[in-house]
């Protein structure tokens, strides 16, 4: 067997656990990895204008098509601008791998040239990190960490590698076993038996159940056997903000998103429920709201592959460590063969209870927004929705827009909502839509984004030019940091402390016709539906669309504070 | 909020304990004591750590030990019947009628004098932490020089065992 350089041993193991994209940027410690992968023509590496927008994009691709991310850069600045990026893909259990450049091994600890402690600063938010030692390891390091980050609850994993051990006048035989095992890591994938079956007595007993469904749901055949078993039971479902697609988001049975901005329907018949079956979530502070006042009547059954999420904040009575795909099949079959289903008549009561709140203040029996002055931001995402069918790969920035997206456009399939849900991490919404774009140049791909978020990685309109990337950004132009003036507004007195540009906004037309794409100024609702269109025909080009839309809309449903799951500010002037 | 005590069987790899002790600080734990040496098997570590908690914060630090990658097993050690030990050398002066004194005293603890110069005992004593804590109290607080605890180790008494 021919030897090979670190250099060459590392893009040989990458291709071999089924790398083909790779999203980086070049510097002093990688060049050797970068030499390497000039020299082969297996892997395909994206050029971003940033680190932290490679994260993103490489979360984004994990997210769409649930493979892991690969990010390389170098080292000190390029890795620590890579952990926004990581830590966002940290907080929502995406599978990634990031190899960092680091000075070479003599020369770590001395304060060197771009030296940081890569290692360190990761620790936090990674699920492992790796540094190499020794050049031969590299092919057995990189296939645990892919084994890692794919596996159990997913995660970011690091890969630090000192210069010297790439070095291109060293060679080595690649040697990397077909699989691998960690003695110490070994993931509960089969639930308990007993568990299962007591989580089925009680669902079956249940007179007003709900299912309440998290990211975790999205994993491996987990959105068919939930809409299996939903569907099956006839019981309402229920998501958040990262399970979004898992289950039909217009199917009857789907009573929308439910948490801080989740509806009406969804959080009243969580808190009126008697039994809650949690899918793949884990009862966030956004869903949650007081710990205290959680669900007072529900028995909570709770199936995570994370022994940690488990009893973490809400406790549960029946917890069933498992992956979500094992622990349904098996839930399934259990209640197949039994042959019973669910009290009639108290489902049908239930389901009478829960169709008299959505008509009352549901989001989809009629606009509950006013549509006599300007735009507003919920119609622009109902626009996007009709526009493109229903059917875009949707990514999204963080603030009022990422929650109007969320609650107006309604994902059918998994796998289409990309969005910084644990971290809330500005500047996600580019750079992940160029990720999706890259997992299938074939898929419309838009990206729901704010003119506060848009501009914190706007660099990457560059990235889109190079790599003909031809993303939909739909800015949603409020002139105003609009979910932190909605909690100045709420809390504050409207004291807009830092919220406002005074006319410095840039001209994002212009901006984008500067980077070679396509810009429209949308400030009429006549033009709206018109623009979009047009911006959604042009299949080959990136099109900036900056839709002016009323500055003092809030975004409702909103949970009281410290209060119950539902207790809400359903407007302006109402409270339940 | 009880002092419970923690052992752990992890990979003798570096930067595993910094992820044990990240783990602490990053949730707002404290770790009260800490000991760390590899096992018959050189590829492994065993560590016994004490620290302050109820039993649900105590049960959330043992999962999340457990989620580590580097850490092999966890068993909370107080919760049933263990064995504990710690090892505490003391500097002491002793010059005159305190050399007696002292000697008397290292005699009732069962400790023992390791270094010896006309006017300094340094001792060497093994025991449960309180019994260290005794000692320290036992003679004349004026004369203690040095204090180094090795921290508390401890197994589980009867059968059990932690191992692979």
């Amino acid at each position: 067997m021919e030897n090979l350089s670190g250099g060459d041993l590392l893009t040989r193991a990458l291709t071999d656990v089924g790398v083909e994209l790779i999203f980086g940027y070049p510097g002093g410690a990688a060049l050797h990895i970068y030499d390497a992968l000039f020299r082969q023509n297996k892997i395909k590496h994206i050029l971003v204008r940033h680190e932290q927008a490679a994260a993103h994009a490489a979360d984004a691709y994990a997210r769409v098509t649930g493979r892991v991310g690969t990010v390389l850069v170098t080292s000190g600045p390029g890795a620590t601008n890579a952990i926004t990026g990581i830590a966002t893909a940290y907080m929502d259990s995406i599978p990634m791998v990031i190899i960092s450049g680091q000075v070479p091994s003599a020369r770590i600890g001395e304060d060197a040239f771009q030296e940081t402690d890569m290692m360190g600063v990761s620790r936090p938010v990674v699920k492992h990190s790796f540094m190499v030692q020794d050049p031969s390891e590299i092919p057995i390091i990189v296939k645990k960490a892919y084994y890692l980050a794919s596996s159990g609850r997913p995660g970011p994993v690091v890969i630090d590698i000192p210069k010297d051990m790439t070095d291109p006048n060293q060679f080595f035989e690649y040697r990397c076993p077909n699989t691998v095992s960690i003695r110490s890591y070994t993931p509960t994938v089969k639930g308990h038996g007993g568990q299962i079956k007591k989580a089925v007595r009680a669902v079956m007993a249940a007179k007003k159940p709900i299912v309440y469904i998290g990211g975790g749901s999205l994993a491996g055949q987990g959105p068919e056997l939930l809409t299996r078993l939903v569907k099956k039971l006839g019981v309402p479902v229920t998501s958040t903000l990262m399970g979004l697609g898992a289950y039909p988001g217009t199917d009857e049975q789907f009573v929308g998103m439910l948490g801080m901005h989740g509806t009406y329907e969804s959080n009243t018949a969580m808190h009126n429920s008697d039994v809650i079956l949690a899918v793949g979530a884990r009862f966030d502070d956004r869903v949650t709201n007081k710990i205290e006042k959680f669900c007072p009547d529900a028995t909570v059954i709770h199936i995570d592959i994370d022994p940690t999420s488990i009893s973490k904040t809400i406790a549960a009575h029946i917890p069933i460590v498992g992956s979500v795909e094992s622990v349904l099949r098996d839930m399934l079959k259990m209640i197949e063969t039994s042959g019973k289903s669910l009290d009639t008549s108290a489902l049908n009561s239930w389901w009478q209870q829960i169709n008299e709140w959505r008509d009352k203040h549901g989001l989809y029996t009629q606009n509950r927004f006013d549509t006599s002055g300007m735009i507003m931001p919920q119609e622009v995402v109902q626009a996007v929705y009709e526009v493109t069918h229903g059917d875009a790969v949707v990514t999204t920035d963080v603030g009022q827009h990422q929650m109007f997206a969320a609650q107006y456009y309604r994902f059918d399939k998994p796998r289409r909502w990309v969005t910084s849900g644990g971290l809330g991490t500005m500047g996600f919404g580019i750079p992940a839509a160029m990720g999706a774009q890259l997992a299938n140049m074939d898929e419309t791909v838009a990206c729901f984004t704010g003119e506060g978020s848009v501009q914190m990685c706007i660099q990457e309109l560059s990235t889109c030019t190079q790599y003909n990337l031809p993303i939909k950004i739909i800015n949603i132009n409020n002139q105003a940091l609009g979910m932190v003036k909605q909690w100045q507004d709420m809390n504050y007195d409207s004291r807009y402390s830092e919220i406002l540009y005074e006319d410095s906004l840039p001209d994002f037309v212009k901006l984008a016709e500067a980077y070679g794409h396509v810009g429209m100024k949308v400030t009429k609702r006549e033009e709206l539906k018109d623009k979009l269109k047009e911006c959604f025909a042009m299949k080959d080009r990136v099109v900036f669309m900056d839709i002016y839309v009323d500055p003092h809309e809030h975004v409702y449903p909103m949970q009281v504070p410290l209060q119950s799951v539902g207790d809400m500010f359903i407007s302006r002037t109402e409270r339940t | 909020m009880t002092k419970r005590i923690i052992s752990i069987l992890m990979e003798n790899s570096p930067g595993a304990l910094s992820r044990v002790v990240g783990l602490f600080s990053q949730r707002g734990y404290n770790i009260e004591s800490l000991s760390v040496a590899p096992t018959e098997d050189v590829s492994m570590s065993r560590l016994t750590l004490t620290t302050l908690g109820d039993d649900e914060k105590t049960e959330q630090i043992t999962k999340q030990l457990n989620k580590l990658i580097d850490v092999i097993k966890v068993i909370e050690l107080s919760n049933s019947v263990f064995i504990e030990r710690e090892l505490m050398m003391i500097k002491l002066k002793a010059t005159g009628s305190a050399r007696e004194e002292i000697k008397h005293c290292v005699d009732i603890f069962r400790g023992q004098i390791v270094d010896v110069t006309p006017t300094i005992y340094t001792v060497q004593l093994v025991g449960d932490s309180d019994k260290l804590t005794a000692f320290i109290h036992a003679v004349d607080e004026t004369a203690v020089l040095e204090v180094v605890r090795t921290g508390i180790s401890g197994l589980s008494r009867g059968e059990k065992v932690l191992s692979l």
